[in-house]
């Protein structure tokens, strides 16, 4: 069964029509030729699919489409903009990526989770929940565990942590 | 070979040429490319482990709107060549194993193409099955070689009688999981037939490999199959060699002409399709005198393979070179089965057979009441000890007295289960790694000389995250004497000179070696001053010294490990490896393909391990939720140096591979650590926390 | 997958009204296990009707001093909270401890409460299992048992429940507002799953066309010193082996009030009353930490190969127990 939706991705408006088991992530990629998220699990294992939806994180593979009519996604690529966004450059200094696979989704999940720590959200590895938390307060250890969402088989970790760190500040 | 490239690209961190189209997703791996007139497919698989299909009733799924073929062993074209069992599916109604393709969907959508397959009614005569690997094994047999060409045993003097007369001894049994690959990226292909020529975006280690492994297989010459593989989401093996769904797209794509036909393996599927690292049982046996002078070594392995295709893990292989003991023996059995062929993973042979030879020196290192880096530095060999070559260099040691530096291990205080943080108790231990030399012959390279002091060079090698698109670019450069900004390189495509395989940490000194042999060849036929269009080639150069030296690359790998109290929950804070791999070529990419291979021996220490079902014939944890690799949480401050090597023997890049060694003998550092920790000697991964319970 | 309509809810009753008039439609929440289930052949919806376009995504407090969760506030966003954060700190652990960022910021209150078990065969269409096609047998039994119960399973079932969130609004008396096809009602979460018994494919007692439109959390002094305590085999992002939530409300040196659920261990978040009855009324001292797990977990029946999961889920409550007083000293 098809319908007809409309997104905005990067920054244009996108229309297309989509069976309705088609999930976002497969109409980016196969609908509108976005392919910087990517897929890795297609059951919210693995986060290389992770876009900015509305702004916020989330995995593609697990939302139907038609369930996203209207919403505003930002992918790596369009992060970019012109030229690059500041973690992106923090990736590369970093070294923050091999095979380059889960990289887009990495991207798109720390640039929302930075902004999930500017909110003042707290992390499973906060000492305190119910105290405030402030960017400052985002350590290694609070970087490793909010990112803990998007595997990287090659073991980039360290760079992606150490890329984060910088691009945070 | 003592005429090195003089280095001035290379040795610096150029940072990663395709680093900007990766990290804003516009470098197009297989799947991403846009082909017009797509075709899905999903394949239909064996759900027992062995059996005969009796009965495949593929009308409803022919029925639905959209579908546009359906293939199985009836209606699938003969294939020219089942000599790789692998490779020959839909040739019979046997099931070899569970998992396996028994035919496939095709359909305008990958939503449609899904639906249709799940309609198919497939009825299978089940046959018992042998599925499970144990060390008495009624049908062990001896391999007439292991992986990839090694002498299955091999043996010096009588390390039963070494044992006998030893005053210490160590006899153990260890077992290393079964583990998949599984690198981010799921093998995808999107195939295209058309006028007699087969093209596909593959996600490959090696564009020209597989070529050669599937053009006979669908009678085709070699020029009739277009690889094309520009970036690759990681292999780590895995994508070495073809793997059976290259053919099912193929025969889709002969079915289909002029579509092109869209294949990516879910994460499920490639838990039975892909490859994977046979599960190994080790009995390691030591024999020491009271001062850890070793005068036996001893390893034994039992591990699987499947019935109907043979692949030997070379298990014992680095016990043949590590350390000196009169009296040495290595045997490989192993076990034929009803599952899936292994093959290749990062580090076959070294990563699993470095762990319990690693452990097993810790437990000696214990009961001589010696330090373990000690122990090692008194079993160090002048020679490598089976062939008796000399060592082309050998650092094994600088790497452990570095590494111990570095690392704080000075002044340890031996004794297990002596420090604690609060209720972490917490230990420290060390371990050696080691990886083989494997310099490839058989590749070739091109250079061109495009006009303004800019050149073309070519040659179809594979960069799967490893770097090799920027260290060969700086190799280029250094080889013609320009910057690595006046370096166009093409890589991953068979349209190109051909290229080796991207494994056995081979693909930069082989196909650098090469590119350095061109250019030598440009510049003796063309000078300093070229004309536009000024062409040469060269191949990869032979190296006479291969045959005078043992040629390795050695490390040491330090753990922290703590252990907590109550809930046995184990956790890495501090990695570090020391590594001496010759000339390094790009310290940036060099870093992190070391911490790379430490991080995924990390995960296969505590984490990682294939669950197979014997009742069932097939891995029941097969996704990312359920087959645990290190999340970033695990990874602590982890951390990788090297140490000057020159090694004038090895190739003109005076390089070593440094894609494996990373994983080698990390897990048995973080057992000696835990064991540090917590006094329990775990000697069967992964070191989960029930083993800490009781 | 098959086809399937998609309705997007115009408000809750007739939402309600919608999927019970038919047998095979079903409410799309987040998403992230319904999609999921979906793809796999487990779940087999004609119709989703979304409800994530009601206004059920606000937190408010309610006037007894408690606080109603609306089914369709985002994970993340019930973590995040400084209401539940300050008054129920073990809630927000839990939540926090869940899936991942991503995953949080996708899945529901009334979703992560009704999400089904991450058992390996029930997930797995070729292998039989009484969840997914009753009769069909259990496979666990005999089977890869690590994610598996300890607590209250069946001969038919040995399945757990995955919810992290679950478990801590079980240990906190959370109420569960349900709407449904006759009308309104309450359901206290330590009620709301069940247990497998001989109809394990029956994860709550909810029917068909219910709707989970908030969870109410009571006043309660000993919510604001409580913990949660996720132990899995990855430090991140995994499935709980085993879990605690709990609450101590300590005066004069007395414990007054016990709250304790074990996760990870049985089919629903396991409400420990016979560790509470042991902690209540008496100081707060290891041995009585040790007889209170001693006490619930006496009944304990491990599958071969979850053995473990037995003095994990003793010292995980010690553990717990000991953080809790620690720091109300």
């Amino acid at each position: 069964m098809d319908a007809e939706i409309t997104l905005r991705v990067d920054g244009r408006p996108r229309q297309c029509t989509v069976d309705t088991r088609t999930t976002l992530l497969d109409t980016l990629r196969e609908h509108l030729g976005v392919s910087a998220p990517k897929k890795g699990c297609d059951h919210g294992q693995c986060g290389s699919c992770t876009v900015l939806l509305d702004g916020r994180r989330v995995t593609t593979c697990l939302a139907f489409a038609v369930a996203q009519n209207g919403a505003e996604i930002t992918t790596a690529e369009g992060l970019a903009g012109d030229g690059e966004h500041p973690m992106q450059r923090a990736f590369l200094d970093h070294d923050g990526f091999q095979c380059g696979f889960c990289t887009p989704g990495q991207i798109c999940s720390a640039v929302g989770m930075v902004d999930e720590a500017r909110a003042g959200w707290p992390s499973a590895v906060t000492p305190d929940v119910a105290g405030s938390v402030d960017i400052d307060d985002l350590d290694d250890a609070e970087i490793r565990e909010r990112m803990s969402g998007n595997l990287c088989r090659c073991g980039a970790y360290v760079n992606i942590v150490s890329a984060i760190r910088e691009a945070a500040r | 070979m003592t005429d090195l490239l003089r280095p001035h690209a290379v040795a610096t961190p150029v940072e990663r040429l395709d680093g900007p189209a990766k990290v804003t997703g516009t470098a197009p791996y297989a799947f991403d490319h846009a082909v017009p007139n797509p075709a899905y497919l999903h394949p239909l698989q064996a759900a027992v482990a062995r059996g005969r299909v009796t009965d495949i009733d593929t009308r409803p799924a022919e029925e639905l709107d959209g579908v546009l073929a359906v293939l199985t062993h009836r209606n699938a074209p003969r294939l020219a060549s089942d000599e790789d069992a692998e490779l020959a599916i839909l040739q019979s109604d046997e099931v070899a194993f569970r998992g396996q393709f028994l035919g496939a969907v095709i359909a305008e959508t990958p939503e449609i193409a899904r639906q249709a397959a799940s309609l198919v009614r497939i009825t299978v005569d089940e046959q018992e099955h042998q599925v499970q690997l144990r060390a008495d094994h009624r049908q062990l047999y001896v391999p007439e070689e292991v992986n990839p060409t090694f002498p299955t045993d091999t043996s010096q003097g009588d390390v039963d009688l070494a044992a006998r007369d030893a005053a210490i001894t160590v006899d153990e049994r260890y077992t290393t999981a079964w583990y998949h690959n599984n690198p981010m990226e799921p093998h995808s292909t999107v195939a295209l037939w058309q006028d007699a020529t087969l093209t596909l975006y593959d996600s490959t280690q090696g564009a020209h490999p597989v070529r050669t492994a599937i053009a006979p297989v669908l009678g085709l010459d070699p020029e009739q199959v277009r690889v094309i593989a520009p970036h690759v989401g990681g292999g780590f093996g895995s994508k070495g060699t073809a793997h059976a769904h290259l053919i099912l797209a193929a025969l889709a794509a002969r079915e289909l002409p002029g579509h092109w036909v869209k294949f990516a393996l879910t994460r499920q599927q490639m838990f039975s399709l892909a490859g994977y690292r046979t599960p190994t049982i080790q009995r390691v046996r030591l024999a020491a005198d009271h001062e850890g002078r070793l005068s036996g070594i001893g390893v034994d392995a039992v591990e699987q393979t499947s019935r109907f295709k043979e692949f030997a893990e070379q298990t014992g292989i680095p016990a043949r070179t590590m350390y000196a003991a009169r009296n040495r023996r290595s045997t490989h059995r192993l076990a034929p089965l009803d599952v899936p062929v292994p093959s290749w993973m990062r580090a076959p042979g070294e990563c699993p057979g470095m762990f319990g030879p690693e452990v097993a020196m810790d437990e000696l290192a214990t009961a001589c009441g010696l330090d373990p880096i000690e122990l090692r530095i008194r079993n160090e060999p002048h020679v490598d000890p089976e062939s008796g070559k000399p060592f082309s260099s050998r650092n094994l040691i600088a790497c452990l007295r570095d590494g111990a530096h570095r690392f704080g291990w000075d002044g340890r205080d031996p004794t297990p289960r002596g420090r604690r943080d609060g209720r972490w108790l917490v230990g420290t231990g060390v371990a050696s790694s080691t990886y083989p030399v494997h310099y490839i012959p058989g590749s070739a390279a091109t250079v061109r000389y495009l006009g303004e002091g800019r050149y073309r060079v070519e040659v179809s090698a594979t960069d799967l995250g490893t770097g090799a698109r920027t260290v060969l670019a700086q190799i280029a450069a250094d080889a013609l004497g320009v910057g690595v900004e006046r370096i166009e390189l093409g890589i991953g495509d068979t349209a190109l000179p051909v290229a080796t395989v991207a494994g056995g940490s081979s693909g930069t000194i082989s196909w650098g070696s090469t590119i350095v042999e061109a250019a030598r060849i440009f510049r003796h036929e063309y000078g300093d001053n070229p004309s536009e269009g000024d062409e040469a080639a060269g191949t990869t150069p032979e190296n006479p010294a291969a045959e005078r030296f043992a040629m390795r690359a050695f490390g040491a790998q330090f753990a922290e490990v703590r252990v907590h109290e109550d809930t046995g929950e184990v956790r890495v804070p501090r990695l570090l490896g020391v590594f001496a791999a010759g000339r390094i070529i790009n310290p940036r990419t060099a870093r992190s393909q070391l911490i790379g291979g430490m991080t995924m021996g990390l995960s296969m220490a505590l984490h990682e391990e294939s669950v197979l079902d014997p009742r069932f014939g097939h891995i029941v944890n097969h996704d990312f939720a359920e087959y645990h690799v290190a999340a970033n949480a695990d990874v602590g401050a982890l951390d990788a140096h090297w140490i000057d090597e020159d090694d004038p023997h090895v190739n003109p890049l005076g390089a070593k591979g440094i894609g494996e060694i990373g994983i080698v003998g990390t897990a048995a550092a973080i057992v000696n650590a835990a064991y540090h920790a917590t006094g329990v000697r775990v000697r069967e991964l992964p070191v989960t926390l029930d083993k800490f319970l009781h | 997958m098959i086809p399937f309509d998609y309705q997007p809810a115009e408000n809750a009753e007739g939402a309600v009204a919608t999927v019970a008039r038919a047998p095979e439609a079903t409410f799309l929440g987040g998403g992230t296990n319904l999609v999921d289930h979906m793809k796999l052949g487990l779940a087999r919806p004609s119709l989703l009707v979304d409800v994530t376009t009601l206004p059920l995504d606000r937190i408010e407090t309610l006037p007894d001093g408690g606080v109603r969760i609306g089914a369709g506030v985002r994970n993340s966003d019930a973590a995040a909270h400084p209401t539940i954060r300050e008054r129920y700190p073990a809630l927000a652990e839990a939540l926090l401890s869940g899936a991942s960022g991503q995953l949080r910021n996708l899945a529901t209150t009334g979703g992560n409460l009704l999400q089904r078990t991450r058992c390996v065969y029930f997930q797995d269409v070729t292998t039989p299992c009484n969840k997914r096609e009753p009769g069909s047998g259990c496979s666990a039994l005999g089977g890869y048992t690590r994610y598996h119960a300890i607590l209250g399973a069946s001969s038919d079932c040995v399945a757990v429940h995955p919810s992290d969130m679950a478990v801590a609004m079980a240990a906190l008396d959370a109420v569960v507002q349900v709407t449904g096809p006759g009308g309104q009602r309450d359901i206290p979460v330590v009620d709301l799953h069940r247990l497998p018994g001989d109809q394990p494919h029956r994860d709550t007692v909810l029917s068909h066309g219910d709707l989970i439109t908030a969870v109410d959390l009571p006043p309660a002094p000993a919510s604001r010193h409580s913990r949660y305590r996720k132990v899995r085999d990855r430090a991140s992002y995994a499935f709980a082996l085993v879990s605690v939530a709990a609450a101590l409300d300590i005066e004069d040196g007395d414990v007054r009030a016990a709250r304790v659920a074990f996760g990870g261990v049985s089919h629903k978040p396991w409400r420990a009353r016979r560790a509470e009855d042991v902690l209540v009324e008496g100081p707060p001292t290891e041995s009585t930490f040790w007889d209170a797990a001693e006490a619930e977990l006496s009944d304990a029946e491990p599958l071969r190969g979850n053995e473990f999961k037995v003095p994990l889920a003793r010292n995980t409550l010690v553990s717990v127990l000991r953080e809790i007083v620690s720091e109300q000293r």
